[in-house]
């Protein structure tokens, strides 16, 4: 695979494109997107409305299938795997944070973290630390029976960032993280996320619209009309 | 992995209690509904075929008149005894030919007395109508004969004039005379009609028709016939042999009539079929009814379904992880109120069936059908829903409004 003198990047897109509807009322969400993200970088993705950055992260964290061009992850071919082994590589390589936090209401913050691990067929013993640690570490100690609705909007986005380091993912996908918080709590979810990618060296792909928030990353990738515009690195990054 | 799914499915229905609750009680309506009617039906038809057996099968009554209220029954003349020879004689399907008078009167026995009907007849009586003795003995052919004042009492009149006492051997007063009671009948209960059958009393033909008719004429003629001739056969003899007897020309009508009790316990039980079907079928409506019900339900909470679908999706769960956990989750809703629902119908068909004094027939076809059929419906709008959802690309499923 490393033939080349620079090693393989983790993600490498190549000419990806994404329409939606058929013929003349076709609307091109990508028009040939090209990106390389290598291990351990903290990507942030920014753009205006329907410039494509949501739909590139679906495609990225294979929630959404290109219409055409070349995905590939770790040297692997991901669109030609099928339904299930994209679930698979979902369940072992990629963590998800939305922007709706996305957890399953009248549940506890518990029982939303260990379910990747049950889908893992993990044992209740493993299950529960594994769990309770995640939790620990975004901060939640003392609130594993509490269920998001008795959550504020920021400790939501926590149990979300839990439960997708909860199976040490090797990428997260973050959408929009701080999009429903208010500011001070967004900047606590930002360095929880910067914390996660700096000590545990895990990669992360964020979709803003907010300056300050891609300023955590160390690179800037800026879509505009479902084309990379600019990619460019942060000089003033928290790193 | 299908401890884990059992478990997700488990923590589903926990966590929509409410939603769970409707399902199962809509399943639970329909199937207790279909179950209880339908044994309720099948307890009054076996309870009327009971009754119509306890009549005497095979038997033909044949009375003076025509069957037409008010007409032609005043000027139709009596039967005699002769009659009763003549059939027996000429007709040779015939078992049995009882030939019976009756009077209302009120007996007295004691401080009790008691308005009842008095049956005079032979001892074929006995035998054509299917009585069994409780007690005593059946009168004899010289008692018969001398016109004794003897009789069998049924159970009615026993409870009314005896109480507890034997009343075998005792005496009942009917009107100027005394009467010794040298049998007591088994009980039968009510008829078909409703009327009680053990309120009777019966005496030799010719102690009635000395002491309380004043004459020898014969009101009704019951005839037994052989089990293995057709009854409809027999009547027909009759109905010529009578004719000939009671010398009618070709245009005149029957001044007499020949009731089948087999043909009105036909028409009974064919009466109570349809009822049951009746009600089986109101019940079937509110099978469908929580059918829909479950199905509204369960379309309600596709939207809120669709998107846990899509997390579960997206965090890695294979679509047929996804599929087997909403089986399960319908298939344990269903299951569950379809055997509550068999419970409820089971008790409450017991008490109904005690209430209305019908035997209770537990029925495990109906009871099995409505099962499968509540667990089909809660599997098929439980289940299929969900596996559109967990087709849907997860991205799809998480952004359905």
């Amino acid at each position: 695979m490393n033939e080349s003198a620079q090693p393989e990047p983790l993600i490498r897109l190549a000419a990806i494109t994404k329409s939606y509807g058929q013929g003349a009322a076709a609307f091109q969400a990508l028009r040939g997107v090209d990106l390389e993200i290598a291990a351990g970088e903290f990507v942030a993705i920014m753009g205006p409305s329907g410039s494509g950055k949501s739909t590139v992260m679906n495609i990225l964290g294979c929630l959404d299938t290109p219409t055409a061009g070349s995905y590939r992850y770790d040297g692997v071919q991901v669109e030609k795997l099928s339904r299930n082994q994209r679930a698979l590589l979902r369940r072992n390589y990629l963590g998800f944070v939305f922007q709706g936090f996305n957890l399953l209401a009248r549940t506890t913050a518990l029982e939303n973290v260990e379910l990747p691990l049950l889908y893992r067929g993990e044992p209740a013993a493993a299950r529960h630390a594994a769990s309770r640690e995640a939790l620990r570490a975004v901060g939640l100690k003392g609130w594993e029976h509490h269920t998001p609705g008795e959550l504020s909007g920021g400790q939501q986005q926590r149990v979300a960032i839990a439960r997708a380091i909860v199976t040490h993912p090797t990428v997260l996908l973050a959408d929009e993280p701080t999009g429903n918080l208010d500011t001070r709590t967004s900047h606590e979810i930002m360095e929880l996320i910067t914390r996660l990618n700096r000590d545990r060296g895990i990669t992360v792909l964020m979709v803003t619209h907010e300056h300050d928030i891609a300023a955590c990353a160390q690179r800037t990738v800026h879509f505009k009309d479902g084309r990379v515009e600019r990619d460019t690195a942060n000089a003033g990054s928290a790193r | 992995m299908i401890w884990n799914t059992l478990l997700l499915a488990l923590r589903a229905i926990r966590r929509n209690l409410l939603r769970s609750f409707l399902t199962i009680l809509g399943i639970v309506i329909g199937v207790a509904a279909v179950i209880t009617m339908v044994t309720l039906g099948d307890g009054a038809t076996k309870a009327v075929s009971d009754q119509i057996a306890s009549l005497g099968t095979n038997l033909l009554t044949v009375r003076p008149g025509q069957r037409l209220a008010g007409f032609g029954f005043l000027g139709a003349p009596a039967f005699k005894l002769d009659d009763a020879d003549a059939l027996r004689a000429q007709i040779s399907g015939i078992r049995v030919v009882a030939p019976t008078v009756n009077r209302s009167v009120t007996v007295v026995s004691g401080a009790n007395n008691w308005a009842t009907s008095i049956t005079g007849s032979s001892l074929d009586y006995f035998s054509a109508g299917n009585w069994k003795l409780a007690g005593g003995r059946y009168f004899n052919e010289s008692e018969e004969h001398a016109g004794k004042a003897v009789c069998v009492i049924g159970d009615t009149i026993r409870r009314e004039l005896f109480g507890s006492q034997n009343p075998v051997g005792g005496e009942i007063r009917v009107k100027q005379f005394s009467c010794e009671v040298i049998g007591l009948l088994a009980a039968k209960g009510q008829s078909a009609m409703g009327t009680d059958q053990d309120d009777t009393i019966v005496m030799p033909l010719r102690t009635v028709q000395r002491r309380l008719t004043g004459n020898t004429d014969v009101r009704a003629l019951m005839v037994s016939v052989r089990d293995e001739v057709s009854t409809d056969k027999v009547k027909k003899q009759i109905e010529q042999l009578m004719r000939e007897r009671r010398r009618l020309t070709e245009s005149e009508d029957n001044n007499f009539t020949v009731f089948d009790t087999r043909q009105i316990a036909e028409t009974l039980t064919g009466t109570i079929k349809v009822m049951t079907m009746l009600l089986g079928a109101v019940a079937a409506v509110s099978l469908l009814v929580g059918g829909i019900g479950i199905m509204n339900i369960m379309l309600v909470s596709v939207t809120e379904r669709t998107r846990e679908i899509g997390i579960r999706l997206a965090i890695g769960a294979l679509e047929r992880e996804v599929l087997l956990q909403f089986l399960i989750e319908s298939v344990v809703l269903s299951a569950f109120g379809g055997l509550v629902g068999i419970t409820v119908a089971v008790a409450a068909s017991a008490g109904l069936a005690y209430l209305m004094q019908v035997p209770f027939l537990f029925n495990p076809g109906i009871n099995l059908l409505a099962f499968l059929f509540a667990a089909a419906i809660g599997v098929i709008f439980g289940f299929f829903p969900a596996r559109r959802a967990a087709h849907l690309n997860p991205i799809d499923a998480l952004r359905h409004e």
